[in-house]
């Protein structure tokens, strides 16, 4: 039997699109959290954290409502790229970017806090500006337990099922990520392919697990 | 040159007791120690004059440069304050070598500049061999070496140093002294040094301020600390002396003479300016200025008989432990003399008396 790989291709596109804005995203809101002091600033945590244990179905809803083609965003969307957001597969990197995003703040922002303070002092003290601080000292100090984190918001990226086909949806060869695939291959009793994709994203997921686990230093 | 008053407040937490710091001190060039217990504020002072620690009210002056003022709201941040901070754990970059350490202190400056500097302080502190390995590729001295280096290469106005030789093997320990009285020598900078260990304050200290619980116990010399602590409180801090209740039965400033009573006991001392007649005090004698011989008939004058408790062996002296618990040193030579003694006499010389 001829297997249709798009699904696996599409799921590494948007784990690895989301990966990469909430690093860019993450981190920024990391180094806010692990070093400013400002009010709210747990609420913000817990806001960011949200997504962790709310059920696909609010997210998806909040997704819809917040990105949809009459919502100021989804218009704002439509006016520069020309295109609606929903129901495409850029839907579904935001879908994935809710998972991705609270793993790599929290990870990221105990990995900077978990940096000696006395190297940051010390930068400091020899002229350091807070920017080069960061890039030169910081960053590098928690650089293993970061790319831990993007290792497991990568796998984390891969997994996503309820948001994705809210926001993104079933469409096959645009939007069905392996997720929906699965789901679909079932629902329609071709075990075959579902059982390779099955075995083949799980295996990936591990291979990326065991990844990030070397890289945790412990 | 650095003068500095500070004031630092915290409030009591469910973690930690209050604790307030108030201190107002000089500091030219060479050492000065800042000598205390854990707790006493010392790597506070350090760390508010670094920049780390914000004071509530103050001022510090380095040379000409105001780097906090609280009055007028003046706080220059840490990167302005041009104070070289050698850190407890050297606080070296580990991901980075030696000469990337160094590097990282100058890299505002042009590069042939840069380039020099590093080069010259590899050079002045022998790191040229290790400058390509990271500091835990290398031995400790070399990473003591080069957290001073990487200190002096911007080249501070003042060195801050927290407890440099706490936790070092005595080998280690007099290397950093040795290196410490070469930077001394060819810098001009004055340094702060902080540390708990009296041996330290005398081995490198030029001046020594004394702090206890957040305020200056006293200043000096450590020569004239030690000699003349100005309080119980210092003398216990410093912990060398022996400290016994007394009181003043007479003066005379005519004859340099007075007579203190200490037990049953009357010592002949000298004369204690700022004390008056029936002063209860407390005489602050060093266990290396008492000597203990046998008994021989009366005591002699400012002797005491005391029981002998136990003999001590200390490094390089013994210490005998009387009833009481007055401690008198002994070199090897004079203790082998009177080691079958049983009836003591504990001999206090007539100048050696200070009273508190």
């Amino acid at each position: 039997m001829q297997i249709d790989w798009f699904p696996l291709w599409l799921s590494l596109r948007v784990a690895f699109l989301s990966t990469a804005v909430a690093l860019a995203v993450g981190l920024w809101l990391a180094y806010i959290l692990a070093n400013r002091e400002f009010r709210g600033k747990e609420v913000l945590d817990a806001a960011v954290t949200l997504p962790l244990v709310l059920p696909p179905t609010v997210l998806g809803y909040y997704l819809l409502v917040l990105l949809a083609g009459n919502s100021p965003l989804g218009r704002l969307w439509e006016n520069i790229f020309g295109s609606p957001l929903v129901f495409t597969w850029k839907a579904a990197v935001v879908a994935a970017l809710l998972h991705a995003l609270p793993l790599l703040v929290k990870s990221a922002r105990a990995a900077l806090e978990s940096v000696d303070r006395s190297f940051e002092r010390a930068a400091r003290n020899l002229g350091a500006s807070e920017w080069r601080l960061f890039w030169r000292v910081t960053l590098p100090l928690a650089r293993r337990s970061i790319l831990a984190a993007v290792a497991l918001a990568f796998a984390r990226s891969l997994g996503d099922f309820g948001v994705t086909l809210m926001v993104a949806g079933n469409i096959p060869g645009r939007t069905q990520t392996v997720a929906v695939a699965i789901y679909d291959a079932v629902e329609a009793g071709n075990t075959t392919l579902a059982r390779t994709l099955v075995l083949v994203i799980s295996a990936v997921a591990l291979l990326i697990l065991t990844l990030a686990n070397r890289l945790n230093p412990r | 040159m650095i003068s500095a008053r500070l004031r630092k407040t915290f409030p009591e937490r469910p973690d930690s007791a209050p604790f307030s710091l108030e201190l107002e001190f000089q500091a030219a060039a060479g050492v000065t120690v800042l000598f205390g217990p854990s707790g006493s504020g010392k790597t506070l002072t350090l760390d508010l004059i670094a920049g780390f620690v914000h004071p509530d009210d103050g001022r510090i002056l380095l040379d000409d440069d105001i780097l906090f003022d609280g009055a007028a709201g003046v706080s220059l941040p840490p990167q302005a304050r041009n104070c070289g901070y050698v850190f407890q754990n050297y606080a070296l970059f580990p991901h980075m070598t030696l000469r990337q350490n160094l590097e990282f202190a100058v890299e505002r400056r042009p590069r042939l500049e840069r380039h020099r500097r590093v080069n010259e302080m590899l050079e002045r502190f022998r790191l040229g061999d290790a400058a390509g390995r990271r500091p835990h590729e290398v031995s400790g001295g070399q990473r003591q070496r080069c957290s001073i280096a990487r200190a002096l290469i911007g080249a501070p106005k003042l060195l801050l140093f927290d407890e440099p030789a706490q936790g070092l093997d005595a080998q280690l320990r007099s290397e950093f002294y040795e290196v410490l009285r070469q930077v001394r020598a060819d810098f001009k900078t004055p340094m702060l040094l902080v540390t708990h260990d009296l041996d330290e304050c005398f081995e490198l200290g030029e001046e020594m301020l004394v702090l206890r619980e957040g305020r200056l116990a006293q200043s000096g010399t450590p020569a004239t600390i030690l000699d003349q602590p100005a309080n119980v409180d210092v003398a216990r801090l410093l912990g060398v002396f022996n400290l016994i209740p007394a009181e003043i039965r007479a003066l005379d400033p005519g004859r340099n003479t007075s007579k203190v009573q200490m037990g049953d006991h009357e010592l002949d001392g000298p004369y204690f300016p700022g004390h008056f007649k029936g002063d209860r005090v407390t005489v602050c004698v060093r266990p290396e200025r008492l000597s203990a011989l046998e008994r021989n008939g009366r005591p002699g004058a400012n002797q005491i008989p005391a029981q002998l408790e136990r003999a001590v062996e200390k490094p390089q002296w013994m210490r005998l432990e009387f009833a009481g618990g007055i401690a008198v040193d002994l070199a090897r030579p004079d203790y082998e003399r009177v080691r079958d003694t049983k009836d003591w006499v504990i001999e206090f010389p007539r100048e050696s008396l200070r009273v508190l």
